[in-house]
């Protein structure tokens, strides 16, 4: 492992960039951008607010209000470029960390905090956002993605699905048989791999010998590296991906070469594993900055602008700080509901059985309730 | 010595075990450079490189898969999978190949590849991270399971397991990583307890609770508390729950004629089931009372800010030692 981990590779032929880490327009013939100002200024704001809604997550995680937070710091543009390039009907299953695609599919944050709260395993309605619960045993979710991919095949569905996952994912035997199953099905699936270099502690060399993307090959599908801090190219790439999938074409993948700048959660410390000058080195290639040295040097925004995302921000930090601070507690008879869409005996006796146990040691004058 | 922490007795241990036999490989996610997400194997792979302790990619089947065909090679590895809730991916090489190679290769291949699992609730950790699944490994043939509760245990436990021809399944009880005791590392092994051997904790003669792993302390608490209204609770550590020590377990039971079962995992068909059945075959009629179950309901383990209710604590357990002793 070199001290530049994954940066030597950075800006190699294969990976597909359209905004440069100094804020440079480029075209790539195979990925045309038509994009408006006001959609410029509209990815700025979506990554900044995720940022800022990052930063205030890991803070209540500090603060003891999280049991633990998984940070997308680095990985923001890979997220919204590829989140808001998603028609609403199309389906998206994510892995644990895909915040930034939440709130491309209008999740409220708060629904987001409640599983790392530990209240419930994710507070909203996958099917009204058609945006998957969150899925953390790795790689599991790509099959899902396909099988529901080839549910929307013999629909006769226009749409199609993405399915999120991560290097260290690649390795799963779930994710190469979802590669399997796409292919063999010819799925209107995308798996868009987040390659952030890191598994925990163990950097992408372990998993492969060859840039993952290239995989897909093997599999009998399209794969394309993407530059994955440049929200401009992780769009348009996603884009044309989805547009192939509907088309008929079967899967595609895209491999968005990004870097994990937090620590694996909070309760991980990478010291021990990398060395600071790679998180140094990736800095100079802030997702962020790049749009914002992009907007401003082509007059596109002022700092009247930037003041206001920056207060929007504020604002919207408070909220989800606020509705973290208030979300009720669960009760302990709440463990027992809906185990079984048909219900089961066995769970009715446990929680009567339990209901009871609690009723002994309660004082007679409680309130609150079970 | 100074007391030390179970994490850091299983390092002990484990550094033993790779010092006396060059056979011994660690493998797992994590388990190289960070010295896994528990600390368990810090500083191993530094001393005995990488060859010996590997971080694997990111796949447990594969894990598993490869130690078995390393084992047929004559290698011992020794696996970590990271949570109890990371097994499953794996459940069908440990199920299909590693517990049958013996049996189908008529005792020609040996199996020797022990697999380590961080198990159990009360970290307060995101789902998947807190299940208890041994009875799911107790149950298939081939297989030994054990669970450690203490860090002299957890020191001479995993060295045992390692020098075993058998595969075994060894439960970590992850909430008491931290947890200290005095360790005896000069003792030779062969004075150990045997690794399938139960093991009577606190004496008692009015009820046994027979528990493992991270209810063991549970129980000790719980009999400290009884002890206070004048009852005598033996407390009994199962440690090895395939296959199980049933002398020691019939032989506390007989004498005491009472008996609760301690576990996190579900009653339903639990490690509980099996004991309370056989010790009923066994001490029917020196019994006083029928075999009480503590446990975690039939439900997923819950979200973390109800764990308090699902897991057994002093509370439940000393219900079930009242409901018992009332008989
Ligand atoms: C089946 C399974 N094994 C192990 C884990 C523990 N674990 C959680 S995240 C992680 C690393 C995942 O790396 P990657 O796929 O690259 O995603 P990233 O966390 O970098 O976003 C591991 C090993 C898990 N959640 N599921
Ligand atoms: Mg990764």
């Amino acid at each position: 492992m070199t001290a530049d981990h994954g940066v030597a590779e950075y800006g190699a032929g294969d990976l597909v960039q359209l905004l440069t880490p100094e804020g440079l327009r480029l075209e790539h013939p195979d990925y045309p951008l038509e994009i408006s100002e006001d959609e410029l200024r509209g990815l700025y704001r979506d990554l900044a607010l995720v940022r800022r809604f990052d930063t205030e997550a890991t803070a209540l995680q500090r603060q003891g209000e999280l049991g633990i937070w998984a940070s997308l710091l680095g990985q923001e543009a890979a997220q919204i470029g590829s989140g808001r390039a998603l028609h609403p009907d199309d389906m998206a299953f994510p892995t644990y960390r895909e915040h930034g695609v939440a709130w491309c599919r209008g999740i409220k944050p708060e629904s987001l905090l409640q599983l790392f709260r530990g209240v419930n395993f994710g507070g909203w309605d996958p099917k009204a956002h058609n945006f998957a619960l969150y899925t953390i045993v790795i790689g599991a979710q790509t099959l899902h993605a396909t099988g529901y991919a080839m549910g929307m095949q013999r629909d006769g569905s226009e749409n199609a699905v993405i399915a999120y996952f991560g290097d260290g994912a690649s390795s799963e035997g779930d994710v190469n048989e979802a590669f399997i199953f796409a292919a063999s099905y010819n799925a209107p699936v995308v798996f868009f791999l987040q390659n952030n270099q890191w598994a925990i502690s163990v950097p992408e060399e372990r998993q492969s010998r060859i840039p993952l993307f290239r995989r897909a090959h093997g599999f009998g599908f399209p794969g394309v590296r993407v530059d994955g801090n440049d929200v401009l190219a992780c769009l348009a790439v996603t884009r044309k991906a989805l547009q192939y999938a509907r088309d008929g074409q079967g899967p595609f993948l895209i491999e968005a070469f990004t870097y994990r700048m937090g620590a694996h959660t909070t309760s991980d410390d990478p010291t021990r594993y990398r060395l600071a000058s790679e998180l140094e080195n990736w800095k100079l290639r802030d997702p962020i900055e790049r749009v914002k040295a992009y907007l401003s040097r082509n007059g596109l925004a002022d700092s009247a602008f930037y003041e206001a995302i920056e207060a929007e921000a504020t604002e919207f930090a408070a909220r989800v700080r606020a509705a973290c601070l208030s979300m009720p507690e669960p009760k302990p008879l709440d463990i027992f509901n809906r185990v079984y869409a048909g219900g089961s005996p066995l769970v009715d006796e446990e929680r009567a059985t339990y209901d009871a146990y609690l009723a002994g040691y309660e004082p007679a004058d409680s309130v609150g309730g079970r | 010595m100074a007391p030390v922490a179970i994490a850091r007795a299983l390092n002990m241990g484990l550094r033993k075990a790779l010092e006396q036999d060059p056979k011994v490989i660690i493998m797992g996610e994590d388990v190289g450079k960070l010295g896994g997400v528990f600390r368990v194997t810090d500083g191993l792979q530094k001393d005995f490189g990488d060859d010996r302790v590997m971080d694997t990619p990111l796949a447990e089947s594969g894990i598993i898969g490869t130690a078995i065909g390393l084992a047929m090679r004559g290698y011992r590895p020794i696996c970590e999978i990271q949570f109890d809730g990371f097994v499953f991916p794996a459940y069908d090489q440990i199920v299909s190949q590693l517990a049958k190679l013996h049996y189908r290769s008529q005792g020609l291949v040996k199996m020797p590849v022990v697999v380590r699992i961080p198990f159990g609730g009360g970290i307060g950790a995101v789902e998947h991270h807190s299940e208890s699944p041994e009875a799911l490994f107790a149950h298939v043939a081939g297989l030994k399971v054990v669970a450690c509760s203490n860090a002299a245990d957890a020191y001479t436990m995993i060295q045992q397991a390692v020098t075993s021809d058998d595969p075994v399944i060894f439960f970590e009880p992850k909430r008491r990583y931290w947890e200290k005791a005095e360790l005896d590392v000069d003792a030779p092994l062969t004075d150990a307890v045997p690794l399938h051997a139960a093991r009577v904790v606190r004496p008692g003669r009015h009820l046994t609770l027979l528990a493992y792993g991270p209810m063991v302390k549970t129980c000790l608490d719980a009999a400290k508390v009884a002890a206070d209204e004048g009852h005598e609770i033996e407390v009994v550590d199962v440690r090895s729950l395939s296959p199980i020590d049933w002398p020691t377990v019939t032989e506390s039971v007989r004498h005491t004629g009472r008996c609760v079962v301690v576990h996190e995992a579900q009653t339903f068909l639990g490690m509980g089931s099996e004991l309370a059945a056989r010790i009923t075959e066994r001490c029917f009629y020196e019994m006083q009372a029928p075999i009480l179950r503590v446990g975690g309901f039939a439900t997923p383990y819950p979200p973390s800010r109800l764990e308090e209710s699902f897991l057994p604590d002093l509370d439940r357990v000393l219900d079930a030692v009242d409901r018992c002793l009332s008989y």
